[in-house]
């Protein structure tokens, strides 16, 4: 693995028995002695700990950054209170998405996440159409999720538990600073706390000791974030989905819509908004196979069991571990999208019958 | 028992083979969510594709290790695939097979030699 960046937490990784592969550039751990089921599964009965800091963090720290960051979102950002959390995504020209991420208003400027493998053509699109675009560089970022998440983490940090999904805040521990959103990509309540890299060891294994805790691996979080529906870019949303396609419409407030106040003004508004209206050709759908074969990502999708061609595609695909059963997302014609369709993915050479359901397959447990 | 390099096991039980995968290869895998088994009173190849196991990280193939009749698949694998997880070399079995000439399994690697193989 020549040329991976590593994370901060490498030794770390090392010494809980990590396997490590490369992804997004650098050298992260897929899964530890537990396994992918165990550690799926340990995450929505307690809580898991996840190494995310190769995700990219941002600062927006001039006068207007919200204003001037809504010329790349469709997101109401300028109402995005102090504390709070929204999520979004920069669109292309053509109404496809660049890539999605979390916008965070921290008070005195914007604290953006965005994704490993798109953080340096994301950090280009900033600069250049934004002053005060600053990389946060030496900070780790973590991911405390489950139902023991809250628990475990206010025994570092008590004031955690009085906030509520998607406020973010910022709290002492020791003589370093943590900026904490209740947020994270498994569908459990959870947080996400990025904190200085000389401190993130010592930080993961004071919650590592803990009865509840245990680190989890890329491999499960895939499978929890895809059973709780959420999206992953390069597979799910990418250039060419837009995002009324991906069901993301919930994520573009009013303001931004046809009719608000600040209509439009962003990348590819013009199909974005039309869609919103009218209704997009093809959807993001959740679908589940009958049998227990897993419809993985580049299954092709057919409306009959012997059509010749196929109408959609599987995005993303895996077992279940909590539902105990295979699961897929992929796009299908709007037509074809309601649950209840019966739709056949060529697995293998053979057509196997999938129902299309609505998403999450397993319902979130965010602490509203 | 003999090993083959595609990380099956065979096992000679009265005068059948029986055919499952390697503790290697179960841990590489990782948690088995699938299996596809073969159909009974099947003429096989050796090297066909008879078989399917998917983990939860991917699928793969499993292979007749040698010519011959499957004369019986590990039905229980079906609704239990984390068998192949737990036990292996024993409940996590997969087929059975008919064979003509025994001998041809000599050409297979010892456990010693399978060690080595993996090692």
């Amino acid at each position: 693995m020549t040329d991976l960046k590593r994370t901060c937490l490498h030794e770390l990784h090392l010494s809980l028995g990590a396997k490590m592969v490369p992804f997004a550039g650098y050298e992260m751990p897929v899964q530890y002695p537990m396994g992918v089921m165990g550690e799926h599964l340990h995450t929505r009965a307690q809580a898991g700990l996840f190494d995310v800091s190769h995700m990219g963090q941002v600062i927006l720290g001039a006068r207007g950054a919200a204003e001037a960051l809504e010329a790349l979102v469709p997101v109401d950002v300028q109402g995005l209170a102090e504390g709070r959390q929204r999520y979004g995504f920069f669109t292309t020209e053509a109404g496809g998405i660049l890539d999605d991420l979390m916008i965070a208003n921290r008070g005195d400027h914007l604290f953006l996440v965005v994704n490993a493998a798109c953080k340096a053509e994301d950090l280009a699109h900033l600069e250049a159409h934004l002053q005060g675009v600053e990389a946060v560089m030496h900070r780790a970022l973590l991911a405390l999720q489950g139902p023991a998440a809250a628990r475990a983490l206010a025994r570092l940090v008590p004031g955690v538990a009085d906030m509520r999904f998607m406020d973010v805040s910022t709290f002492a521990w020791g003589d370093v600073d943590l900026w904490v959103s209740r947020s994270g990509y498994t569908g459990e309540d959870g947080f996400e706390i990025s904190l200085p890299e000389h401190r993130a060891e010592d930080f993961a294994r004071a919650l590592l000791e803990m009865d509840e805790v245990a680190p989890i691996g890329l491999g499960a979080r895939d499978s929890l974030r895809l059973e709780a529906g959420l999206c992953l870019y390069g597979h799910d949303i990418d250039t060419d989905t837009s995002p009324v396609e991906a069901g993301l419409n919930w994520a573009i407030q009013k303001v931004r819509r046809r009719g608000g106040a600040r209509e439009g003004g962003f990348p590819g508004a013009g199909r974005i908004l039309r869609e919103l209206t009218d209704g997009p050709s093809r959807l993001r759908v959740g679908l589940r196979p009958e049998g227990r074969a897993p419809m993985r990502e580049g299954v092709a999708l057919f409306d009959a069991e012997d059509a010749d061609t196929p109408v959609g595609a599987v995005t993303s695909g895996a077992f279940g571990p909590t539902i105990g059963a295979p699961m897929s997302m992929g796009y299908l014609p709007a037509a074809k999208a309601a649950p209840g369709t019966r739709i056949w993915g060529a697995v293998r050479g053979k057509r196997l019958p999938a129902q299309v359901v609505s998403l999450p397959f397993r319902p979130s447990t965010y602490h509203k | 028992m003999k090993f083959t390099e595609e990380h099956e096991w065979l096992r000679i039980e009265d005068d059948l083979v029986i055919v499952g995968i390697t503790e290697h290869a179960a841990e590489q895998l990782g948690d088995v969510v699938f299996v596809e088994l073969p159909e009974i009173e099947t003429q096989v190849v050796k090297g066909d594709e008879i078989s399917v196991i998917e983990s939860v990280k991917a699928a793969s193939d499993i292979l007749a290790p040698v010519d011959g009749e499957i004369v019986a698949v590990n039905e229980a694998l079906v609704d239990n695939p984390s068998l192949i997880n737990e036990d292996p070399l024993g409940e996590g079995w997969f087929f059975k097979m008919q064979i003509a000439d025994m001998s041809v399994l000599d050409e297979f690697m010892s456990e010693d030699e399978y060690k080595d193989f993996i090692a």
